[in-house]
Parts: C-alpha cells; sequence; structure tokens
C-alpha cells in the first residue's frame, strides 16, 4: 500500500505505524466526565468503506498523517497532514 | 441418521444410496423464540447449546452467505487453553473441556487432535513469565509443562536452536491442545443443531432490527421480517456493521488476519509450534499442509485479504523458527476479518436493547472458543445470566476499569 504524503509524494506504507480512528483527535474537555472520556478511549464507529484515520510517518519525517481509505477495498481517497486539520469539527 | 462404523460398512455394500443432507433448507417462519443471527461456528454452537443443553425450542440460525463461509472456515484451526488471566483462563480450559467430549456429543468427526501446542521461550525473562502462565494455567484445572532446552529439542529437533539472536531455551507445552477441522466443527454443530428442530436459514441477511420502547421485536432479513423474543448476534468480524444497525457504537475494531498453507510434505511438525519471538505458528493439517500464519496487518480492514508486508513478515518468522520451511512450496493465502477488541479479550453479554445479545470481540483467537462460547452464549440467552466462566466478558467493562488485557498494550487493538 503506498500512502501519498502531502510533502513527500508517495510512500511505502511500511514506514508508517497506525493509530487508529481521527475521531482520536477531538479530545473531550476534561470536565465532561467519565463517560465522555470512556466513549473517546474505548467506542469506535469502525465503519465498512470510508474510514478517516491516523497514520504517522515514524521512518520518514515524524509527521502525522489524516488519511482517508475505504476499508473495504484500501483505496486511499484523501491524505492531508494531521496539524493543519481543524479539531472539534466532524472528525 | 446416524454416523457409525456400522453404517459407513453397509453404505459401502450397497452403493452409498443412504447418505442424507447433513440439514434441512427450511423455509423461514414468521416468529422464533430465539434469533441467531449468524451462522458460523459461535452461532451454530449457540443454537445447538440453546436446544440441547437449556431445552429451548423454536429457534433459527440466519446465515447471510453458506453455513461456514466465514471464519469458522478461515482460521488455522487451533485448539488451546494456554491463557493467563483469571478472567480468561477458566473459560478457555471449559471450552478445552468441551472439545473434547463433543464429537460424542454431536455424533460428528470433527477431528479433534490433542497432538499439543509448544509455546517457544527465547529468553530468561520469557522462561519465568512462561512458568508463571503455566502456574496459572494448572490453577485453572488445564495442563502445563515447562521443557528444558533438551525437552524441546527431542520433540522437534529441526528447530533453529542456535539462532544468534533468538535462541531457544525451552518452552511451554500443553499437550492436551491441538487441533481440530474447521469445517468440520460448523457442519457438526449445524447438523446436530438441526436435528433437535432449530432453522438453519442460509442466503438470509439481517438487514435491520426492529426495536419498539427499547424492547427488540425481531429482525428485517433479505428474506422478509423475522420476529423473535430474543436475538443473539455472533457475527465476529462484521459486528461493528451489524450492531450499528441496533444504533451501538463497540469496543472494536475490524483487523485483516492473513494464514498460510503449503503444499502436502510427510509428517515432520508434531504439533503447533509457536515462534516467541516473532509473531509466527505453524502446525500440519493430516492432508500434510504446513498450516501457518502470524500478525493482523495492523490498519482496519474489512477486506477479506491482506497485504504483502505481513507475508514477508510472517515468511521471516518461519524462516528463523525452521529453516526447512524454505524448502516448501506456498499452496494457498487468505484472509479474514477480526473484531478486535480494546483489551484483546472478547464481549458477551447483553445489551440496553432489551432482548438483543451479544457475542463478539473474539480477536484472532475465536476458533479455540467455539463450544464455551455457544455454551455459555445459550447460557445467557436462556437464564439472562452470565455463564460463571464469561462472567468477566462484559459489554460495560471498560468503563469500569475491568478490562482483560493479556498482552497489557491497552486500549490499541492493532497491538493485541
Amino acid at each position: 500500500m503506498l500512502i501519498p504524503h502531502p510533502l513527500l509524494g508517495p510512500r511505502d506504507a511500511q514506514e508508517f505505524t497506525y493509530l487508529g480512528d481521527a475521531a482520536l483527535l477531538n479530545r473531550p474537555d476534561p470536565a465532561s466526565g467519565t463517560a465522555a472520556f470512556c466513549d473517546y478511549v474505548y467506542l469506535r464507529d469502525n465503519p465498512a468503506g470510508t474510514h478517516r484515520e491516523l497514520w504517522y510517518h515514524e521512518y520518514g519525517d515524524r509527521s502525522w498523517l489524516l488519511v482517508t481509505r475505504d476499508t473495504l477495498s484500501h483505496e486511499i481517497l484523501d491524505v492531508r497532514l494531521a496539524r493543519e486539520v481543524k479539531t472539534g469539527g466532524t472528525a | 441418521m446416524r454416523f457409525s462404523g456400522f453404517k459407513v460398512v453397509k453404505e459401502a455394500l450397497t452403493g452409498h444410496r443412504g447418505w442424507k443432507p447433513l440439514w434441512r433448507d427450511p423455509a423461514p417462519q414468521t416468529h422464533y423464540d430465539i434469533i441467531i443471527v449468524g451462522g458460523g461456528g459461535h452461532g451454530l454452537a449457540t443454537a445447538y447449546h440453546l436446544a440441547a443443553t437449556f431445552g429451548q425450542a423454536r429457534i433459527a440460525v440466519l446465515e447471510k452467505g453458506w453455513l461456514g463461509g466465514g471464519n469458522i472456515g478461515r482460521n488455522t484451526t487451533i485448539i488451546r487453553s494456554n491463557y493467563l488471566l483469571p478472567g480468561n483462563e477458566p473459560f478457555y480450559e471449559f471450552s478445552m473441556k468441551l472439545w473434547e467430549s463433543m464429537e460424542q456429543a454431536l455424533n460428528f468427526n470433527a477431528m479433534v487432535s490433542q497432538r499439543g501446542i509448544l509455546n517457544l521461550c527465547h529468553t530468561d525473562a520469557q522462561r519465568d513469565a512462561f512458568r508463571r502462565r503455566g502456574n496459572a494455567m494448572l490453577l485453572a484445572g488445564a495442563d502445563a509443562e515447562l521443557l528444558d532446552r533438551d525437552g524441546v529439542r527431542a520433540m522437534a529437533p529441526f528447530l533453529n536452536f542456535d539462532n544468534a539472536r533468538f535462541p531457544i531455551k525451552g518452552g511451554l507445552l500443553q499437550r492436551r491442545a491441538g487441533t481440530a477441522r474447521h469445517d468440520g466443527v460448523a457442519w457438526g454443530y449445524a447438523r446436530a443443531a438441526d436435528q433437535r428442530g432449530v432453522d438453519i436459514l442460509q442466503n438470509c441477511e439481517v438487514t435491520g432490527f426492529r426495536i419498539e420502547n427499547g424492547t427488540v421485536k425481531g429482525v428485517e432479513t433479505s428474506r422478509g421480517y423475522i420476529g423473535a423474543g430474543k436475538v443473539g448476534v455472533a457475527v465476529a468480524g462484521s459486528s461493528g456493521r451489524v450492531m450499528q444497525m441496533a444504533g451501538m457504537r463497540l469496543p472494536i475494531e475490524s483487523h485483516v488476519l492473513q494464514a498460510f498453507v503449503s503444499e502436502g510434505l510427510k509428517p515432520v511438525i508434531p504439533g503447533v509450534i509457536t515462534f516467541g519471538a516473532g509473531h509466527f505458528y505453524v502446525s500440519q493439517s493430516d492432508k500434510g499442509g504446513l498450516v501457518f500464519g502470524g500478525d493482523i496487518d495492523g490498519y482496519n480492514s474489512y477486506a477479506q485479504r491482506g497485504n504483502l508486508p505481513v507475508v514477508e513478515d510472517v515468511a521471516e518468522g518461519g524462516m528463523a523458527l525452521m529453516p526447512m520451511i524454505g524448502r516448501a512450496r506456498l499452496l494457498r493465502m487468505w484472509g479474514g476479518v477480526m473484531d478486535m477488541s480494546m483489551d484483546g479479550s472478547p464481549i458477551l453479554d447483553r445489551t440496553d436493547v432489551d432482548g438483543l445479545f451479544f457475542n463478539g470481540g473474539w480477536c484472532y483467537g475465536g476458533f479455540k472458543a467455539t463450544p464455551a462460547s455457544g455454551y455459555c452464549f445459550a447460557h445467557l440467552l436462556a437464564t439472562g445470566r452470565p455463564h460463571e466462566t464469561a462472567a468477566a466478558y462484559r459489554l460495560d467493562r471498560f468503563a469500569r476499569g475491568h478490562v482483560i488485557d493479556e498482552k497489557g498494550v491497552g486500549a490499541q487493538p492493532n497491538l493485541h
């Protein structure tokens, strides 16, 4: 699988480590209570189809990428730098 | 139709005209007392135990494809009970005991073969951890033996004992573990359930749940609406997709796991052998093929096929452990979709919807659990209470902080 890095071009997925659903960008407010954090840490949408997810370019420029990928076909639909993504939105 | 040696001889002498299909192909009724979603090993075992052990009637199993076409037909057929944690080990030992009696109970040859599993250790620290694990197994009533280097060499002289990085120091052996014919397990449970009146409905995909006032009333399917008193979902791999239809989010991600089989070879591997320094395990089927596998691919996937980097990783593990495997030619490789849960352990519980029960999150260890999963899920469906060996597998254990994390890696499903 090749991941089209926004700065470096297509890179082998082997250079990356995978974290999971991009919803992890939206950490709840510390005052929002245990239930909200339990949801954040443990529950996932786990869709069959388009999935927004976080990949870390560990053997590269060490940037975090937000990759939109189809979990049925492994087709990569969109890649952007996670630092340029506004959190708290629809992620 | 009962299978026996006498029956085989009789059919051989009369032209094999007396064999019948193993189960019926009934039309769906309008209402069942209990509907099991998912005609894999766990769903069929649940239906069998509901009818045979808990005396329930009017049961249906709904399967979207053909019976046994999912993970029950895709795994590497290993059965074992060599877990560490108190929430897990009694359950898997219960499963191991059910494996030992299931063929007689089902009157079906599932080719259960207790040829042993040997987990290799490569450092002193790993040997200490295995000693602890073996003691935990003994405390739960399972069997365990710690082998030294010579003991391992006597069993498997072909291993690479003097690998510079990962010399073999010994191993943890469970002699009662082994393998079983995975398709045979599905067929055996299906036949035994069918004989006890369970309707097995294939090509019947659940497309939605009918839930009124917080109580499940039935399921919408590709073959029409079917009413139900209780619904049990056992669709590991697709749990996210199915439970989403009931409005639930789960502590589960779906990942793909690959498996491999070589061409048929003369008997060479005595049981199941696992590499302790990488993720690689291997056994030999009765047909002679080396059956082996390794890690999951590591990112969310519903594709029943994997990618090449993991193939390379598995091949490297095999070559490090037993260099002679390099001479075997690969016959097939395939993938299956796993419910990877947030602590690496399964979930067997009721849900917030009355009458809707969930069985899933088996990660890549579901096959060995098939008999106990069926028994305990049937217990839960029939009595409303969890079975004593499955009491820790609650859905709310994450919120309560009572996770069962054998590897201790936290809420990171691709690392379990």
